[in-house]
């Protein structure tokens, strides 16, 4: 991995041994069997605003610590081993970004201590259709009284119920896409949970005649721009969290390939599946290297962030992608059965590489960045 | 000298001293090609001349292996030093010939030398491939020993104060331009597969050497097969202990698979970004995309194992925090450089289309040409240094620790 400030490597060791004790797959299995409300464990929630992962993409004088994106990017790859569910990312990294970047000082006043301690859960509510895509955005945003009102439908917002405060991508009179924070309980919002494979909160949104103040407008001087760094910050940050799920997945198929006996051999010592595991192997060090470059491009204020974002989220996509199908085929059996933890990763995985924009999205990105 | 501002004067020095003494007759040359080589004999006297100076210059400084002590013409300097020399050199246009020009001698030869060579070998050796006067070849495979390289039949027997080695090598790179050679033989029949072998060092100029070039696929003739009958290699040029030849390999191989992991090469199919070809031959569509949408996506993939490459190779760098070692990451970066070197060629040769077929003649650029052939001859990428597949295995044995798969005899 990238070369860590002693700093970073504290908080990457923390994260990584609180969320091996005391919050491991089986928590979140125990989780989803128990049919609760809403899509995380309220206690490990606290515990991370505690622990000060809420604050690491906050500047110090609005309580946070200001550690950057690098950082919050190895806790998320130690909270995907897992497949740890919280809003940190939603509202810690993607709120925080949007905050960070578009907020005026009094609206970064307002909000960021909020997102520090906890008392705000925000996400961005961006996607309409089933295919997430940049280029056309339906709902509105109408100048009115001063403020505006926003009309249209949301899809696959992310912890969409826990959510106290949306930020809504809507189109503005001049055509470009500004974001809007939207207190969840405002008159003529109604949302509802939908339910997907991996059993986190996600919730389908539609907007009536929502009417919010001047102050709910972020960064209106930046036109489409807010929206597009927006998403691409949070890309690069899925991609951390997809690096953890395919690493996990990786080292329970090795543990497997050295363990289990057929033929009165361990199957790893079959060519075809000792291949196949240096195959995925070197795609999880390319995986790595693009991840984390990513958040470092971001970290560092790269002109190439927007394609590091992209190279991030389509490379790691990739990796996780053969790693969460080869998870399921090297276990077998066992690997098709709920009991077992195989399942909870590949549908985990197919839901982050529906997130934001898949890998071919990613692809044709990167592409056009690259100007062909 | 490590931290950054000192890294940055050394920098400036380097760049002033390549300023000041590439010579202006070598401007805009195929260095690279000379070096090897291959079109050396068409040159003209003048770049001859160029590149004669041009070597001696970079062998006083001892910048032909810029990370060897002094005493054996060396520099003495770091790993991020010697990078430095070799970018400096390549921001200018110009080319360090040395390492080419000595064969496997600075890569392989070399630092195995430094690590099991004696005191006499290194003082004998060394100075003639860091000054790039010898070229050293490598006599490793035999036709029935490839990537079961140690099913090797080659036998050298003790003649008093010398071995005699009988037997044929194959795929000896430069064998026929070459002074002197590495070359495994067998020295216990008895012994078990990998324990009777030894490392040999001879001259190439005598009676019990003979070397035939192979044509290749791609037209030429980069290697042989060598033919040694009764011929004679020194007990003082015997590398390493007698009968633990395989470690010595092992480790040769290693460094081989290191200068294989994607330098800075001069290649043909870099001259002009790929996307660029596309769009020349392929066109764009309404919004300035490239026409074939497959092509496109297949070149992004390209391009981002080409960056993915970079960044794991800097990664790996940066991990090693200046230790000085050959880690196992060397199979992954062969293997991810050559998928990215093989795919690029591909796709350069199908964006040509028909100009991508030519061998010879008017009716092709010269960098058409040369696409081609590197085409053609990039298929040894995955088959030589440890094939692709040998790669994984030393990937799945010593990296993640699972069993042997092959067999061993």
């Amino acid at each position: 991995m990238a070369a860590l400030s002693e700093e970073q490597s504290i908080l990457k060791d923390q994260a990584s041994s609180w969320v091996e004790t005391q919050l491991p797959v089986q928590k979140f299995r125990e989780f989803r069997n128990s049919n609760s409300d809403g899509g995380f464990d309220p206690e490990a929630w606290s515990a991370m605003v505690d622990m000060g992962w809420t604050g690491i993409l906050v500047g110090e004088n609005y309580g946070g610590s200001d550690l950057g994106y690098l950082t919050f990017g190895l806790i998320l790859e130690q909270l995907g081993r897992q497949l740890c569910a919280s809003p940190l990312f939603a509202s810690a990294y993607v709120g925080a970004t949007a905050i960070n970047l578009g907020g005026s000082d009094a609206q970064k006043q307002h909000w960021l201590p909020k997102i520090v301690d906890g008392s705000e859960i925000l996400t961005l509510a961006v996607d309409e259709e089933s295919r997430h895509q940049r280029s056309h955005t339906a709902c509105t945003a109408t100048a009115a009284d001063g403020g505006y009102v926003l009309n249209g439908a949301k899809t696959f917002v992310l912890e969409g119920m826990s959510a106290t405060t949306l930020i809504v991508a809507a189109a503005t009179a001049d055509g470009s896409v500004q974001l809007f924070l939207v207190p969840a309980d405002s008159a003529g919002v109604t949302r509802q949970p939908m339910q997907t494979i991996d059993s986190r909160d996600y919730a389908r949104l539609s907007l009536t005649d929502v009417a919010v103040t001047a102050d709910a407008h972020l960064g209106a001087m930046y036109g489409d721009s807010l929206y597009n760094t927006v998403l691409d910050r949070a890309c690069a940050g899925v991609a951390m969290e997809m690096l953890g799920v395919g690493c996990y997945s990786f080292e329970m198929t090795l543990d497997y390939l050295k363990t289990r006996k057929q033929f009165g051999k361990v199957i790893g010592s079959f060519q075809a599946l000792g291949h196949r595991a240096a195959e995925l192997y070197s795609a999880q060090e390319m995986a790595r290297s693009c991840a984390e470059a990513g958040v470092i491009a971001i970290d560092q204020g790269a002109d190439d962030e927007a394609a590091m974002s992209a190279l991030s989220k389509a490379k790691t996509g990739e990796f996780l992608f053969d790693m969460s199908n080869q998870l399921i085929q090297i276990h077998g059996g066992i690997g098709m059965t709920d009991e077992f933890d195989a399942g909870l990763y590949l549908k985990r995985a197919r839901v982050l590489e529906t997130t934001y924009g898949n890998q071919a999205m990613h692809r044709d990105r990167y592409a056009t960045l690259l100007g062909f | 000298m490590e931290n950054a501002s000192q890294l940055q004067s050394f920098r400036e020095d380097v760049k002033g001293w390549v300023a000041a003494n590439f010579p202006a007759s070598l401007a805009g040359v195929d260095l690279a090609g000379l070096a090897g080589g291959e079109s050396g004999a068409r040159a003209s006297d003048e770049v001859k001349a160029g590149m004669e100076t041009w070597r001696q210059r970079l062998a006083e400084k001892g910048w032909g292996a810029p990370t060897w002590p002094v005493e054996f013409g060396g520099a003495g300097l770091s790993d991020r030093e010697a990078d430095v020399i070799g970018e400096e050199i390549h921001q200018a246009g110009a080319y360090n010939p040395i390492p080419h020009m000595t064969g496997m001698g600075v890569t392989m030869v070399g630092p195995t030398l430094l690590e099991y060579g004696t005191d006499e070998q290194k003082a004998r050796h060394l100075k003639g491939i860091a000054s790039g006067e010898i070229r050293w070849c490598l006599g490793l495979s035999e036709p029935n020993a490839g990537s079961d390289l140690a099913s090797l039949s080659t036998k050298a027997e003790d003649q008093g104060d010398y071995f005699a080695l009988n037997g044929q090598k194959v795929w000896t790179s430069g064998a026929h331009i070459s002074q002197w050679c590495g070359a495994l033989v067998r020295t216990d029949s008895d012994a078990g597969k990998r324990d009777g072998i030894s490392f040999v060092m001879l001259p190439m100029q005598q009676d019990g050497v003979e070397t035939r070039p192979i044509r290749l696929i791609s037209g030429v003739s980069p290697f042989c097969e060598t033919y040694f009958t009764d011929a004679r290699a020194e007990k003082g040029d015997l590398l390493g202990n007698l009968n633990d030849g395989w470690s010595v390999v092992k480790r040769l191989l290693q460094h081989e698979r290191q200068s294989q992991t994607g330098g800075r090469g001069v290649s043909m199919v870099d001259a002009e970004p790929l996307h660029v070809k596309a769009q020349r031959f392929v066109g764009v569509d309404d919004s300035g995309a490239l026409a074939d949408r497959d092509l496109r996506q297949r070149l992004v993939r390209n391009y981002m194992d080409a960056t993915a490459h970079r960044l794991t190779a800097q990664r790996i760098t940066d991990e090693a925090a200046g230790r000085v070692e050959v880690s196992a990451a060397a199979s992954i970066l062969k293997n991810s450089n050559t998928r990215v070197a093989q795919g690029k060629a591909e796709l350069a040769l199908e964006i040509m289309g028909s100009q991508g077929i030519g061998w010879s003649g008017d009716d092709f650029a010269e960098d058409e040409l040369g696409i081609v052939r590197e085409w053609l001859s990039g298929k040894a990428m995955s088959i030589y240094g440890g094939s692709y597949e040998v790669q994984n295995n030393i990937i799945s044995k010593h990296v993640l620790g699972l069993p042997e798969t092959t067999q061993k005899g």
